[in-house]
């Protein structure tokens, strides 16, 4: 097996679920009913490619199911990016988050789209029309809440702050990602200016400031999590570690 | 505070077909009420165009006045093929 | 005049003419209608939550995407049936303002917790289960955006029962402490469900009127004996006990007989003393409060865009 690959795979794969079962915890909580609905749509594209990127992790190491990947294995096993599985808090920091994930996810997916791995650009492909929506969807919130009322205004200026320094991470890149730019034209360094004028263009819109950040936070990609990790997992894994051995 | 505004929603099911009146939502703005448009109304691949109308902008009859509106179509039965008598052997008309 | 019209109006329904918004109605039917669908709503919009409780904790990735999309279509659903309420006159804001202070009610079923894993597909079996029985006539119930809403609810509800049951149906080939499980959540299930089609008839003060408004096409207990019917060869295929000694075949009626429902239980928990009462509405109300910044921003933001087009206009 090749492992680089394969740790690359579940990186996205980790990127997904994880930000996909944030998301999926306001299912039942939005701020209005049509809103309810929308989460609900994101979190089950980011799951949905989850379980493609796992199905293909799991072709690759017999004996393996998408199930095995998101459901027994350890937070230092986990290769998400830190971002994702910061809390959501308030529809602010859920929209920040989406924010700047988003945009660095479509730039990533157009790369991948049309690299020289089959499986992974037949993935992206259709990852690449669903994340075009989230682009879409978060980045009119950020707008709304910048330039909306005085207090969501202040809102979402507070958690596009406390997010940026998770940013770095998108573009500091993991043994995987270097194999990926080495062998596929991957190249994270090529997509850092990209992604900054793009967002940079829409938090000006939005009436808002560019955080600029003293210090990155990084680590996800290698295992090394925040605190929040291991509750999200505890959650997720309920099931098959309190019945393990069982089918569902 | 209040409701955001009343949209009613029409969905093209497939193309070539008219949009038709699915249901309404709120939304704050049109772009929104596009979006909520599809989250809502097109899960399950129903449509491939949205249009949205404010339903405040919507222009009905009053149905006080159906007689006046509808009856007067009723008799008039020449214009409908059936009324016109012709021979079993003519084909195709 | 309005002895007229109401005649005009009983004569419409009659010859199952549907009703549409603008057309003249008693102002009960109207009020009857507001209360029945509002009620169905906000029983969806709950009804979320018992459900949604266990979307963090899906088994597996296949079961979790399936909870969500139902889950969600619950909201949908919800959505359809406020906007169906709305063309009476009333707002969305102020039917969940109902809801928030305990004036209208939702179905006593979403009271009772979620324990564990089993009740999804409880749920789903037994608890779709008895909602679609109630609401399959609805379909053609007299009032046109109701019934045009429960078209599309109905349609869309037809994976969730499928979606429940095939939760138990693993369950029940599954290893001994997946049968317990089972076992015991329909054992918790059972009763609150068949309490889900109202009081007895005998006890069901806005029934009669109701059935000639055509806004309800079954009786209560029809409807009961119809589930009850139903379930019983479902529980056999899954291998559990329905916790009811009294159950048996009737051969002169033609249908299963079954127990006495704990009344008392059923008019606790209308009242507000079941198990998850305070939570449910709570919950909401929180989702509400804390959305209210979000309705707030949006709100102000389409107004500047407006302005700033009419400026450039």
């Amino acid at each position: 097996m090749n492992k680089d690959l394969h740790n690359y795979i579940i990186q996205l794969g980790d990127n997904s679920l994880i930000l996909g079962h944030r998301i999926s915890e306001w299912c039942g909580h939005g701020p209005v009913l049509e809103q309810d609905i929308a989460l609900t749509n994101i979190a089950l594209d980011h799951v949905g490619q989850a379980r493609m990127y796992y199905q293909l992790a799991a072709t690759m190491e017999p004996g393996k199911t998408e199930d095995d990947y998101a459901y027994l294995r350890t937070v230092t096993e986990y290769k998400n990016l830190l971002l994702l599985e910061q809390e959501n808090k308030d529809f602010g920091y859920t929209i920040a988050r989406s924010f700047y994930y988003d945009q660095f996810h479509l730039l990533i997916l157009r790369v991948l789209k049309s690299c020289g791995n089959k499986d992974l650009s037949e993935i992206a492909a259709q990852a690449y029309k669903e994340v075009s929506y989230h682009c879409r969807f978060s980045s009119d919130w950020v707008k709304r809440l910048g330039d909306g009322t005085e207090e969501s205004h202040r809102r979402i200026q507070r958690a596009l702050d406390e997010f940026f320094p998770y940013t770095a991470e998108f573009f500091a890149p993991s043994e995987a990602d270097n194999y990926m730019a080495g062998k596929y034209g991957v190249d994270l360094s090529k997509l850092s200016s990209q992604w900054s004028v793009i967002v940079e263009n829409i938090v000006r819109e939005a009436t808002l400031t560019m955080p600029t950040t003293p210090y990155p936070q990084l680590g996800g990609k290698q295992g090394r999590h925040s605190e929040k990790l291991g509750f999200i997992l505890t959650e997720l894994q309920y099931m098959q570690r309190t019945y393990p051995n069982s089918t569902w | 505070m209040k409701d955001w505004p009343l949209y009613e929603v029409f969905i093209r099911s497939k193309a070539g077909l008219h949009h038709r009146h699915v249901g309404s939502l709120h939304a704050a703005d049109d772009t929104m009420a596009i979006e909520h448009a599809r989250d809502v109304y097109c899960r399950r691949n129903e449509g491939v165009s949205i249009w949205v109308v404010k339903s405040d902008d919507i222009v009905a009859n009053d149905p006080a006045e159906s007689d006046a509106l509808f009856n007067p179509a009723e008799n008039k039965v020449y214009r409908h093929p059936t009324f016109y008598d012709l021979p079993d052997n003519v084909k195709h008309m | 005049m309005d002895n007229l019209k109401e005649k005009a109006f009983q004569d419409k329904i009659d010859q199952d003419t549907r009703i549409e918004p603008k057309d003249w109605m008693p102002e009960n039917y109207r009020k009857a209608l507001i209360r029945q669908i509002s009620q169905h709503a906000h029983s969806e919009i709950v009804g979320m939550l018992p459900e949604g409780n266990w979307v963090t904790r899906a088994p597996n990735l296949r079961r979790k995407v399936a909870l969500l999309a139902k889950v969600q279509d619950e909201a949908g659903h919800g959505l359809y049936l406020y906007a169906a309420a709305e063309t009476l006159g009333v707002s969305r804001d102020d039917l969940i303002d109902q809801l928030h202070t305990g004036k209208a009610k939702y179905s006593s079923i979403f009271n009772y917790p979620t324990i564990s894993w089993a009740d999804m597909g409880t749920i789903g079996w037994l608890v779709d289960g008895a909602a679609i029985m109630n609401q399959v006539p609805l379909c053609r119930c007299s009032y046109g955006p109701y019934a045009r809403a429960m078209v599309r609810v109905c349609k869309e509800e037809s994976f969730h029962q499928r979606q429940g049951y095939e939760i138990l149906l693993t369950l029940s080939r599954g290893t001994e402490a997946q049968k317990q499980m089972l076992q015991d959540s329909v054992n918790r299930w059972w009763w609150p469900s068949l309490m889900m089609f109202g009081p007895s008839d005998s006890d069901s003060p806005h029934s009669a009127q109701s059935m000639a408004w055509k806004i309800k096409r079954f009786s209560n207990d029809e409807l009961r004996q119809r589930f009850v019917d139903a379930c019983v060869d479902q529980a056999r295929i899954l291998g559990v006990t329905l916790p009811d000694p009294d159950l048996k075949w009737n051969e002169e009626r033609g249908h299963y007989d079954f127990g006495e429902i704990d009344w008392d239980e059923f008019w606790q928990v209308v009242k507000g003393h079941g198990p998850c009462n305070k939570d449910r509405i709570e919950t909401r109300v929180k989702a509400y409060e804390d959305g209210a910044w979000v309705r707030e921003a949006a709100t102000a933001y389409a107004e500047k865009q407006a302005k700033r087009k009419e400026k450039v206009a």
